[in-house]
């Protein structure tokens, strides 16, 4: 397909769906930015981390142990342990798309989960980089703008817990969770951290019990290597119609055809999920 | 001072992570151990997150209005609402718990 900017580009299924996962993600912008504010953080820490670290699960890291009361090291932890699927992405793009000179830095920074599916879910090779920078693209610019917002709303709100802004952060979590307990081990070993970290909490500082969380799972994944791996892959599987009968959300693309952005959501990976 | 010492390493770290991927051959991330221990701890991550936010209050474990938020965000998912419906839900749960007077 010869590239031809701007109309046939908006023709581009690739581009279609980046940028409609750019709007769902970008919206979901506003409840990092006004939880981040009610955590703690002041206006500019929340938009460097949107702007520098542009991951929304260890964004949501960062500020969840914060707001428990953790230290800055416990937050950098689980910031750092929940951005290490990205070095994974970044791998299989670099496959991919082979970006050279400055493009391979600035194609670094957009590498999260959304970019990833959406260059991933595309067959031919022009349609992937078209993917990959409209979705990295569009989301790293309306995702930033609506930071910002909720970071000016957040604060103007007065107590957060009247407003249930601490239940938002739970769900924000579960939701980003639930897309990746698809099948009996993710679940497992979800239940096992979960009770990792209740135990823990009593007895060690905040933020802590998230680490000791991640060293059980790590654990779990050494030792369990080899075996069927449903489910626990990183993020690349929504796309690739591996449980074609376990997915109800048909309805949600009519006529978008195989690279549809309702599938997308169909299949079961939340906007926003885990960046 | 020093959370913005430790935020800004946070996002030197991601941004570490995500362009180390572009500058290792291949083949050395393609390592299936690797490749799974990211599954896992992933998910081990979230639950953890999930967990903490709902039960703990710095270092007690205590049921309150979040417990609602965890549930109905539950509900959302099940029924397959987008993730702005499933935050909106837990936001409003935990609100409307609040305002019955449960903490």
């Amino acid at each position: 397909m010869p590239i031809t900017w701007p109309p046939n580009l908006l023709r581009s299924p690739a581009v279609r769906v980046g940028l409609s996962i750019s709007v769902a993600t970008g919206l979901y912008g506003v409840s990092f930015g006004a939880l981040s504010v009610t955590s703690g953080l002041d206006f500019w820490q929340t938009m460097a981390l949107s702007l520098l670290l542009f991951s929304g699960g260890s964004q949501f890291a960062f500020i969840g142990v914060v707001a428990g009361g953790g230290s800055g090291l416990a937050a950098m932890g689980a910031a750092t342990l929940l951005g290490m699927r990205n070095g994974i992405y970044g791998m299989q793009l670099n496959v991919l798309l082979r970006p050279r000179g400055w493009r391979r830095y600035a194609a670094a920074q957009l590498t999260i989960d959304e970019s990833t599916a959406t260059s991933t879910g595309q067959s031919d090779p022009a349609e992937q980089q078209r993917g990959f920078w409209a979705a990295g693209i569009g989301i790293f610019v309306l995702w930033n703008v609506f930071t910002a917002v909720g970071a000016l709303a957040g604060g103007a709100l007065g107590d957060p817990k009247q407003w249930g802004l601490d239940g938002a952060a739970v769900a924000a979590f579960l939701g980003l969770l639930w897309p990746r307990l698809k099948g009996r081990e993710p679940v497992a070993i979800a239940v096992v951290c979960a009770l990792a970290t209740v135990l823990a909490v009593p007895f060690v500082p905040a933020g802590v019990p998230i680490l000791i969380a991640a060293v059980v799972a790590a654990v779990i994944g050494w030792l369990s290597h080899g075996r069927k791996d449903e489910g626990l892959e990183p993020d690349i599987d929504p796309y690739t119609e591996r449980h074609p009968g376990h997915h109800p959300g048909t309805g949600h693309h009519p006529g978008t055809g195989q690279y549809g952005a309702g599938q997308y959501k169909g299949n079961g990976t939340s906007p926003g999920g885990a960046k | 001072m020093s959370l913005w010492v430790w935020l800004l390493l946070s996002c030197l770290f991601a941004y570490a992570w995500k362009l180390v991927g572009y500058l290792l051959p291949a083949s050395l991330l393609q390592n299936p151990r690797v490749s799974r221990m990211a599954g896992t701890m992933t998910i081990g991550l979230l639950a953890s997150l999930t967990i903490v936010n709902t039960l703990a209050s710095g270092q007690a474990l205590v049921l309150d209005a979040r417990l609602g938020a965890l549930a109905a965000a539950a509900a959302a998912l099940f029924l397959r609402a987008p993730f702005l419906v499933v935050v909106l839900a837990g936001a409003g749960a935990a609100a409307l718990l609040r305002l019955a007077g449960w903490n």
